[in-house]
């Protein structure tokens, strides 16, 4: 059984962490491109509809892989986690169908209209098409975070007959206080997610002397974004969930930190690798009672270490996840770093000319992805031992009838089918980015007009 | 409770079918209608902004299934494990074929993309049909609730049977060809020309298959599945679902002699919709039958609790309006025949 339920646990950390890349974006685009639309309706400037014209051509690749990679995940549920579908299915089952039935059907509706309908549609009737695809995508989130949230802290339900887990607030479930904080964290991953994309795009525009008007638009609009999001993210979105952790999730939180005995005033990690069989950090670089004060508001705070918990309650990948919660936090403050200064450059005019600032930005794309994913690992594997917290367990929640051999062969074929979609993403954004904004007649004749029909 | 969201998922699956039915079965016959680039345009076209929304009522069907039957769609999803995930990879050839087709123009990228789509469209169609048969047929349910099925074993309907036997292959068959009519009589109706006459042609000519093949799975189906016979006569009103079927396979072939392509499709949604309904009249109130009907799921053992199905109607019908607005938008803002830019791209 131990075998089947590793591989049940690859399979979704290996389906969702791959999908994940392109909602991250679409997300936060989204805002962007509603930015973009705003500023074309209020200024009439043609720029700026060129601008969000390429950007929805991104945000279209972006999505169709989004929608293609997220319908294996509602499937999942029912496929390699039958013994908790029937558990939990009519707590869970109800913000995994409000998705579909709310938000689904809007964006996939006014994506279409957005993407093939602006001639059709006017300038008002487009900008209220992109809204209504912004809206329709942070809504989704917003349903996906509630579910996950009620793993992580389960709230307004009842155990019922057969030991089943049933709906007993609808309130309860979707203001869930945790949903809450972990949504807002989450859309300032997103949101940042899009910032770098767009600055990352812009200063590559203007690195290589292209469309330097677009990529000055593209910088401001990244930086400037990406500044506010940056700081929201660590406080107090970050701040908050942390304290959550502390309060529901003790043993989650002492291994997220690496802390092995409970102490008064403990002592914040930044570097150092946990050894959990000898039980301590090596090589720590640690900030004196910092964690204390960080998760109470007292320096002299006593913060509970691992040894204070049986094991069984322990989460089984300590230093997976310890690195996971590391790498956000610290790639999170670089975040801040760049965004902030970049957005001190633009303030003093010297944004787009300092060319060590583009290649900052435009070498740092990537970084927002793997800030995402190890932030989602951290809450992920922080939650284990349990699948719902403090109700039910990893191990007893994987489909009873789905052989480790069947659950090896589909995670296989999701290994192959993914490297060819990741492969394509890379080719054709890049083609996109190539391509740049301009519908000018200087393109090739096949392509002007297909801009131009848009 | 348990009936009305019984019937709820079954208005969500019958509307999916008519909907992606359509963008399914066009793509079944892409490669034998269209022959040029631009004819294949035109195919490509005629689903190009509707299709995702339309995938989008299989998702909503599959959260409604799970919130209001959670031990079906475990049970059920772990059963068809295997068919499941090929459907799911299916579903995204499918998806990425019509999203990057158009992106380039090269005599190496369009056909590649142009078979996927025919291909995975075909598979998935018979893929579909092959699962209701199974939901019909029963799996091999035991007392604790689960069961495993293997794409096939002998294609017998013995006890140990798989996924493909040769009762469900032959709905397959059926999905198949009734997704052709459906999507040929679609794709008549919003194209123009040379695809316009093949489709309409092509449409004619899937109806002898289908006409045959539901004359014989429906004379199997009685056979197989004894609850169907019960129910029928248990309450005969239950009759005007088969005839729905009827004359909507009678209008197919007189409003294609009548060249009405409205009505035509319209008639081809009512023998879909029949079907579908009679099956689901039949099968009530089992939600999926076992090979030994004792332990079948049925709406009442399936049901979630009595809280979340009530409060789970406000937000649906609230859900299902805002989505009948969404699409009378969408259809009418793409209403008539497509006009297929020759150099459109994908965006």
């Amino acid at each position: 059984m131990g075998q089947a339920l590793d591989v049940h646990r690859l399979h979704f950390a290996f389906t969702v962490t791959f999908h994940y890349i392109f909602p991250q974006l679409t997300m936060g685009l989204a805002l962007l491109l509603v930015y973009l639309k705003t500023k074309a309706l209020r200024t009439g400037d043609e720029h700026y509809d060129r601008a969000a014209r390429f950007w929805a051509r991104i945000f279209g690749i972006n999505f169709a892989l989004g929608v293609v990679t997220g319908i294996p995940m509602e499937f999942q549920f029912g496929t390699n986690w039958a013994a908790f579908s029937k558990a939990a299915g009519g707590v869970i089952g109800q913000t995994l169908a409000m998705e579909g039935v709310f938000s689904f059907f809007l964006e996939s509706s006014f994506l279409g209209l957005f993407l093939f309908g602006e001639e059709r549609l006017g300038r008002i009737g487009h900008w209220v098409a992109g809204f209504l695809v912004f809206l329709g995508s942070w809504l989704s989130g917003y349903l996906i975070v509630a579910t996950d949230a009620w793993m992580q802290h389960p709230t307004g339900y009842r155990i019922g007959a057969e030991g089943t887990i049933e709906l007993s607030s609808f309130w309860g479930l979707l203001l869930n206080k945790w949903a809450l904080w972990q949504y807002a964290h989450t859309m300032l991953g997103a949101v940042q997610t899009g910032c770098f994309v767009m600055a990352g795009v812009g200063a590559f525009y203007l690195l290589t002397k292209r469309h330097e008007n677009y990529g000055r638009t593209f910088v401001r609009a990244g930086v400037l974004v990406g500044a506010v999001a940056a700081i929201l993210q660590l406080f107090p979105t970050g701040d908050m969930q942390g304290k959550l952790v502390g309060n529901s999730q003790q043993p989650t939180l002492a291994a997220m930190e690496g802390l092995f005995e409970s102490q008064e005033g403990a002592p914040l990690a930044i570097l150092g690798q946990p050894d959990v069989e000898k039980g301590k950090l090596d090589n720590p670089l640690e900030v004196p009672k910092m964690l204390s004060f960080l998760t109470y508001r007292q320096w002299r705070a006593n913060v509970k270490g691992l040894s204070d918990f049986p094991q069984a309650e322990w989460p089984d990948q300590i230093p997976l996840l310890y690195y996971s919660y590391h790498l956000m936090v610290g790639l999170g403050t670089i975040f801040i770093a760049v965004m902030v200064l970049g957005a001190l450059l633009l303030w003093r005019g010297r944004l787009f000319g300092a060319r060590w600032m583009l290649w900052v930005l435009m070498l740092g794309v990537p970084l927002p992805y793997i800030a995402n994913t190890a932030g989602w690992m951290t809450a992920e594997l922080g939650r284990q031992p349990w699948l719902i917290y403090g109700l039910m367990r990893t191990a007893s929640g994987i489909s009873p009838r789905v052989a480790a051999g069947n659950a090896w062969f589909t995670l296989i074929g999701f290994m192959g089918m993914y490297t060819i979609l990741a492969i394509l993403w890379l080719f054709l954004t890049y083609r996109e980015i190539e391509h740049g904004p301009e519908p000018v007649e200087s393109l090739r004749g096949e392509e002007a007009s297909a801009v131009a029909a848009n | 409770m348990g009936t009305i969201w019984f019937w709820l998922v079954a208005v969500m699956i019958v509307i999916y079918v008519l909907l992606d039915g359509f963008d399914l079965g066009a793509g079944t016959i892409h490669l034998l209608v269209a022959k040029t680039d631009e004819e294949r345009r035109q195919v490509l076209g005629s689903i190009g902004p509707v299709w995702d929304g339309n995938e989008v009522w299989l998702l909503a069907a599959g959260g409604t299934l799970y919130f209001a039957f959670p031990a079906l769609y475990a049970s059920a999803f772990s059963g068809f494990y295997l068919p499941l995930m090929i459907v799911l990879w299916l579903l995204i050839l499918r998806g990425a074929s019509i999203e990057f087709r158009n992106h380039i123009k090269s005599a190496v990228w369009d056909p590649l993309w142009d078979f996927l789509f025919w291909a995975s469209s075909l598979l998935l169609a018979v893929f579909f049909g092959a699962a209701l048969g199974n939901v019909v047929r029963g799996v091999p349910l035991d007392s604790s609730g689960y069961f495993f099925e293997p794409l096939w074993t002998n294609f017998r309907l013995g006890d140990d049977t798989g996924i493909l036997d040769w009762y469900t292959i032959q709905v397959g068959v059926l999905a198949l060809l009734a997704l052709m009519m459906h999507g040929g009589l679609w794709v008549q109706m919003k194209t123009s020309g040379q695809v316009n006459a093949r489709a309409g042609k092509l449409a004619g000519r899937a109806w002898w298959g289908v006409l045959t093949l539901t004359a014989l799975v429906t004379a199997f189906t009685f056979r197989i599945q004894p609850q169907v016979k019960e129910n029928f006569t248990t309450w005969p009103w239950g009759f005007v679902f088969p005839l729905v079927a009827v004359a909507g396979i009678a209008g197919v072939v007189f409003e294609l002699r009548r060249r009405d392509e409205h009505k035509a499709f319209l008639a081809s949604c009512a023998y879909l919709t029949g079907m579908l309904t009679s099956v689901v009249f039949g099968v009530y109130p089992m939600v999926l039958p076992a090979r030994n009907p004792v332990y079948s799921l049925t709406v009442t053992t399936a049901k979630a609790g009595a809280y979340g199905l009530k409060v789970g109607l406000v937000w649906w019908v609230l859900g299902m309006i805002l989505a009948a607005g969404y699409f009378t938008i969408v259809y009418r803002s793409f209403a008539g025949k497509t006009v297929v830019d020759k150099n459109l791209r994908g965006y």
